[in-house]
């Protein structure tokens, strides 16, 4: 029964291994131009060399947002067609934005303090991403406590789903709450408007990061497969053994 | 019909009688906001500004209390199988079992907030605007909490993980709770639009929180 749901997978196996070393030098090749395109750029005005913190932060907040779209369309491969690749890509997409939105909030923490002169602020963005990071946690733990790999996934994409109805409704709110408590004063009105000089390595190093996460979410999904395989042949073996 | 009814009268029995655990929750709000003036200091005019975000909190935790009991009771004893296999709409099934949870666990901590309102030094209109607020507010923490159940339902640490799951989900509800007792009681925004936000979040999660739990019992107990 397993092993036939794994056929699917097996064909999956074959073709990214012969991708993925053509991802991966393509991610290395955008790397290398982004943050050569980054190094010669310009320095802000008024921030410095600070601003350079941007092209790393910048495309992690907008994988953040990126990978919980791409796990609540797995989500929906797994619900209703119960598709075991949807599964697989669902499951291993959660640490990767995990890592993403903590990187987000570890460079923005980090910039802030030259910036703002503080670690953190109340910001709305900054609190809604919180939000997003801790609900990310929340999925990690919920399929790494349901032994059955299937069962866990479709409790996690349960839960991804209902988050991506919440989390709207969650950035929203906390707009709504932050002009309440304090007028956005924090946030200048993201200065200029962005220059060309900026906007290119900004859009390159995005690029990059993207085909970073295509490169590690499809090494993921494989790893996956691998070890749930691992999983049946154990229980095979053990069931041979009793 | 009929269904509904005797299943809400069945969970409301079983929560208030011995074992129930129903007032569990108010002790524990009590607890807490008796906790709070220890942690802040006894300064009563501070107590009264932040009255409303303590009543908030207390009742939002306090109302996790019993949600890993919601389903879980059930599914140990094997009930909730029957329930699963009968002819009954499991959404009906589970808004019957929120509803009776609410009525033994959120309506007494709204029962419950004018008091706790006077330890905490607030007016009467206060105590009123918190106490609307908390009723509500507390269908949409129910049936949000209501996912939470049914997904950890089945689990061996389901209680551990349920508020995990379930409190980045209930900060809407919190801002436009607290946000809507404060404006009522100090301004400068009006009363109407954060309790307007505050019902449908209600309404809202009404809709939501059955199907998500049906779907997340029928896909984790077969």
């Amino acid at each position: 029964m397993a092993l036939i749901d794994l056929a699917n997978p097996t064909r999956f196996l074959s073709a990214t291994a012969r991708v993925l070393p053509w991802l991966a030098i393509a991610t290395a090749i955008a790397f290398a131009v982004g943050l050569y395109l980054v190094w010669s750029a310009p320095d802000d005005y008024q921030q410095g060399a600070t601003v350079k913190i941007m092209f790393i932060h910048v495309p992690n907040a907008w994988l953040a947002m990126a990978v919980w779209a791409v796990m609540s369309i797995a989500s929906i491969g797994t619900l209703v067609w119960r598709h075991p690749l949807a599964d697989v890509a669902a499951k291993a997409a959660v640490p990767l934005g995990a890592a993403f939105t903590f990187l987000a909030l570890l460079t923005g923490s980090l910039w802030g303090r030259p910036m703002w002169g503080t670690y953190w602020v109340w910001d709305a963005r900054l609190t809604s991403v919180l939000v997003l990071f801790l609900m990310y946690l929340g999925v990690l733990a919920l399929s790494r406590t349901v032994d059955d790999p299937s069962r866990a996934g479709r409790a996690a994409a349960i839960l991804t789903l209902v988050g991506a109805i919440n989390l709207p409704i969650i950035k929203f709110s906390v707009d709504w709450w932050n002009t309440l408590h304090q007028p956005a004063s924090v946030f200048r009105a993201s200065g200029p408007a962005i220059d060309p000089s900026i906007l290119t390595p900004l859009l390159v190093m995005a690029l990059a990061f993207m085909l970073l996460f295509v490169t590690l979410h499809l090494a993921a999904m494989r790893n996956e497969i691998l070890r749930r395989r691992v999983r049946t042949m154990w229980l095979m073996q053990a069931h041979a053994a009793s | 019909m009929t269904a509904f009814l005797a299943l809400l009268q069945r969970d409301t029995r079983l929560a208030i009688r011995i074992g129930g655990g129903a007032l569990m929750g108010v002790l524990f709000f009590l607890i807490v906001v008796t906790l709070v003036p220890f942690a802040v200091g006894p300064d009563l005019a501070q107590l009264r500004r932040i009255g409303p975000a303590i009543l908030w909190v207390g009742a939002l935790l306090a109302s996790l209390l019993t949600l890993d009991r919601l389903l879980a009771a059930d599914h140990e004893d094997g009930s909730l199988d029957l329930l699963l296999m009968g002819t009954t709409p499991l959404e009906l099934v589970v808004l019957t079992k929120a509803a009776a949870h609410w009525i033994t666990s959120c309506l007494p901590l709204v029962i419950a907030t004018p008091l706790l309102g006077l330890f905490l030094n607030l007016e009467p209109l206060a105590i009123g605007a918190v106490a609307l607020t908390l009723l509500a507010g507390t269908p949409a923490l129910t049936c949000i909490g209501l996912i939470g159940a049914a997904l950890s339902v089945a689990l061996r640490r389901g209680g551990l993980l349920l508020p995990l799951l379930v409190l980045p989900l209930t900060v809407p509800v919190l801002i436009f709770g607290v946000a809507a007792s404060n404006a009522a009681i100090a301004g400068p925004t009006s009363f109407g639009a954060p309790f307007m936000i505050l019902c449908a979040l209600s309404l809202g999660s009404l809709v939501l929180g059955p199907f998500a739990a049906a779907a997340a019992l029928r896909h984790g107990l077969e």
